[in-house]
């Protein structure tokens, strides 16, 4: 499998997640990184399918770990980070334990369920030892409608600026420095196809904490509660 | 006292008035003592006092025009005998509701006041046009003796939602505001040989509202007919019975003249009176009264539709959106309306130096106080906007340029009930808001009229408003301006109960 940049799978990831057996990484010519803990509120998944939380929000996702970027939360200095090696629309899905060549750096893929509405990449970097200020993360998932829905909406909130695909279009963006909000950024109407759907989205952090949540709205504006996640089509 | 000099010049009071851009109303508001408005097929009817009760009515709300007399259309073209014998041949304050499938128009039928009635006239369309038009005389419903304390005039009624019954309130200054309960079928009284009962006092106008378990009796206190010099002014108070008693904000009974102001003079208008209702739905309220001296219409009596607002239980007078410069805030989000561009922070980007810095140097003067910095227009930051359309997005308002729309009435593009449809564009551009036929929002390069680029602004009860494109292409239903999201507006069905769909109108 290979990426348009620098890509090469697979390597088996390593991830310190709650519940997972704790391997820190190793970077090449330094000493080991001290041990750190579970990120608190991650998890590796343990069932091949999660439904959507009970107010909608999407809780399985693969993260990549983060990406080094300036700090500049533009919409300029966003595009040009989310542009600047990643050919969104035309990768493959990436699988659990994917790696992946950016510039001198080898980064791997993970997937997480989150125990919460959002997803904390503070915790996710923070426990594989990774920066997570001026950095940009990855994520994917795969979201299976059981029935083609049309007029819905993706509902995202992010800290910090992000930008998201639906299907391989763009669906959603936010820039400058913020937090994360339920429902801060909501798409404009769109079809969801029956089965899987995959959702990217690329957030870039500045500084200090980190994360984002998603959920899909019905044409009522109310959160579909009847999706599920997984990390791969056709599950 | 005050009818009688406003009887003797009664033919006069309907006044053909010339086109104006804004005011209380465009083409020929001018009238006096209008009924309730009435809307039928959507067109709006208003009558008033004067030789025959003349007919204002308009196709939108905004712009009037006159539209004939009621008694061009009843048998014999006046009061019937009856309405005469009791009262006398005067035709003064009619008010109209349609119950069932008729309407029903009473008027009042002045002699020498006091000795007055209120006659009854039937109707199955308020449309002059219509094949069925047609006023029939149904006689007196109620009338005053000339002797009592009482002038049966001015009467107003009142649909109780409670429980359908219909009332009849009536009364000027000679004596009481005065109740009595109208038999539905007919539109007389249901117990003619009931004592009517009495409300208030000391003044005129009279008609009754319900809210949330209130009865609300709005009243007009002070003089009128003596244009700029009419002491007029909407009073109410409000009682958990129909009968009442009716207490004002004090607890003073208005049967003791109590009364908590609803609307007096302001802006270029001398004397409000003659409250009606205008309930358009979806929690959408306006009222209607006349001023009797509009100072921009060389000091005639006008019609006017504001909002009507509810404040701690007491009904409150809106004002309709004036042209200005706005910040456009969601209720929902508390996030602005902005053209999606990246915003430049006033006066450029600083440092921290801006927070007044350390103590001066011991013995060095202390530094001048800073300079005050310019607001941001859109002629120094808009040089970097994109030239074609734009995104609208919503984002924390930092008073910069892309946030500040300019609100204007559209030229010749009609209006709703009081207001003109309105232009809305980033101040100091001619980037207009518009609506896309998928119903979500954009930012076009120049205003073109277009009826997606013409917005109707409806303030609420709460304050806050609605704003909704005259027309949105290829949409089923009228849309509304919603925070879907804290930083993406949308269009979408208007929710009454929801704060998605409204919004703050805040002077930068």
């Amino acid at each position: 499998m290979t990426l348009r940049m620098n890509v090469s799978f697979p390597i088996i990831a390593a991830l310190t997640l709650a519940g997972a057996p704790q391997q820190a990484p190793t970077p090449p010519q330094q000493a080991p990184a001290a041990p750190r803990p579970p990120a608190a509120t991650l998890t590796r998944p343990a069932t091949p399918a999660k439904p959507t939380a009970a107010d909608g929000f999407i809780q399985r996702w693969l993260l990549l770990e983060p990406i080094r970027v300036p700090g500049q939360l533009t919409e300029a200095a966003v595009r040009s980070a989310v542009e600047k090696d990643f050919p969104v629309t035309a990768t493959p899905l990436p699988k659990d334990g994917d790696a992946l060549k950016v510039g001198d750096n080898e980064l791997k893929w993970h997937a997480v369920d989150t125990t919460n509405y959002n997803v904390n990449l503070y915790h996710f970097a923070y426990a594989l030892n990774k920066p997570t200020s001026n950095v940009l993360f990855w994520a994917v998932t795969v979201v299976n409608a059981p029935r083609e829905m049309s007029g819905v909406r993706l509902a995202i909130g992010s800290n910090a600026a992000s930008v998201w695909w639906v299907n391989g279009t763009e669906a959603a963006a936010l820039y400058n420095d913020r937090q994360t909000v339920v429902d801060d950024a909501v798409s404009r109407r769109l079809t969801l196809k029956q089965g899987a759907n995959v959702i990217r989205a690329a957030i870039v952090n500045a500084g200090g904490a980190t994360d984002f949540c998603a959920r899909f709205l019905d044409t009522n504006d109310q959160p579909i509660k009847t999706l599920t996640a997984t990390l791969e089509a056709g599950r | 006292m005050r009818r009688l000099l406003l009887f003797a010049g009664a033919a006069a009071c309907v006044i053909a008035v010339p086109l104006v851009a804004l005011g209380a109303l465009d083409g020929q508001p001018g009238i006096h003592d209008p009924s309730t408005v009435n809307v039928e097929n959507g067109k709006y009817y208003v009558y008033g006092t004067g030789g025959g009760i003349p007919i204002l009515m308009s196709d939108d709300g905004w712009t009037w025009r006159r539209a004939g007399s009621v008694m061009q259309a009843v048998p014999g073209g006046k009061a019937g005998p009856d309405v005469v014998a009791r009262g006398g041949n005067g035709t003064l304050a009619p008010d109209v509701m349609k119950v069932g499938d008729r309407y029903f128009m009473y008027y009042a039928a002045p002699g020498t006041q006091p000795k007055a009635a209120v006659g009854l006239l039937i109707g199955k369309t308020l449309d002059p046009d219509s094949p069925d038009y047609k006023w029939e005389d149904a006689g007196p419903v109620v009338w005053s003796d000339g002797v009592e304390d009482s002038n049966a005039i001015d009467p107003g009624v009142f649909r109780d939602p409670a429980n359908g019954s219909l009332w009849l309130t009536y009364g000027s200054y000679f004596g009481y505001i005065r109740l009595v309960e109208l038999n539905p079928k007919t539109g007389k009284r249901l117990y003619p040989d009931r004592k009517p009962v009495n409300i208030a006092i000391n003044s005129e106008a009279s008609i009754m509202i319900f809210h949330e378990g209130w009865y609300y009796l709005l009243v007009t206190h002070g003089s009128c007919c003596a244009g700029a010099n009419s002491s007029y002014q909407i009073r109410t108070g409000r009682a958990k019975k129909v009968s009442g008693p009716f207490l004002d904000n004090m607890g003073v009974d208005m049967l003791q003249g109590g009364g908590k102001l609803f609307l007096g003079s302001g802006d270029r208008y001398v004397g409000p009176g003659h409250f009606g209702l205008l309930d358009l739905g979806d929690g959408v309220q306006k009222f209607s009264c006349h001023y009797e001296a509009d100072l921009d219409r060389g000091g005639i009596s006008v019609l006017d539709i504001r909002p009507l607002l509810w404040r701690d239980g007491w009904p409150v007078a809106g004002e309709n959106v004036r042209a200005g410069t706005y910040e456009i805030e969601s209720a929902r989000t508390g996030t602005a309306l902005e053209l999606a561009v990246q915003g430049m922070p006033v006066g450029g980007p600083r440092g921290r130096g801006g927070r007044g810095g350390g103590p001066p140097a011991p013995g060095a003067p202390p530094p001048p106080p800073p300079a005050p910095i310019p607001a941001q227009e859109a002629s120094q930051v808009s040089t970097t906007w994109p030239s074609g359309a734009g995104a609208a997005r919503l984002a924390p308002y930092m008073l910069q340029a892309q946030q500040k729309w300019a609100i204007a009435p559209a030229a010749d593009a009609g209006g709703y009930p009081g207001s003109p449809f309105f232009r809305i564009t980033i101040a100091g551009t001619e980037r207009a808001l518009a609506a896309t036929p998928d119903g979500e929002l954009t930012v076009v390069p120049a205003f073109s009229g277009r009826p997606e680029q013409l917005w109707r602004i409806d303030q609420l009860a709460d304050g806050t408003y609605r704003v909704m494109p005259k027309a949105v292409p290829n949409a089923k239903e009228p849309l509304a301006l919603s925070a879907v999201g804290s930083s993406t507006p949308t269009l979408e069905k208007f929710n009454p109960d929801s704060d998605r769909q409204r919004w703050n109108l805040r002077m930068p």
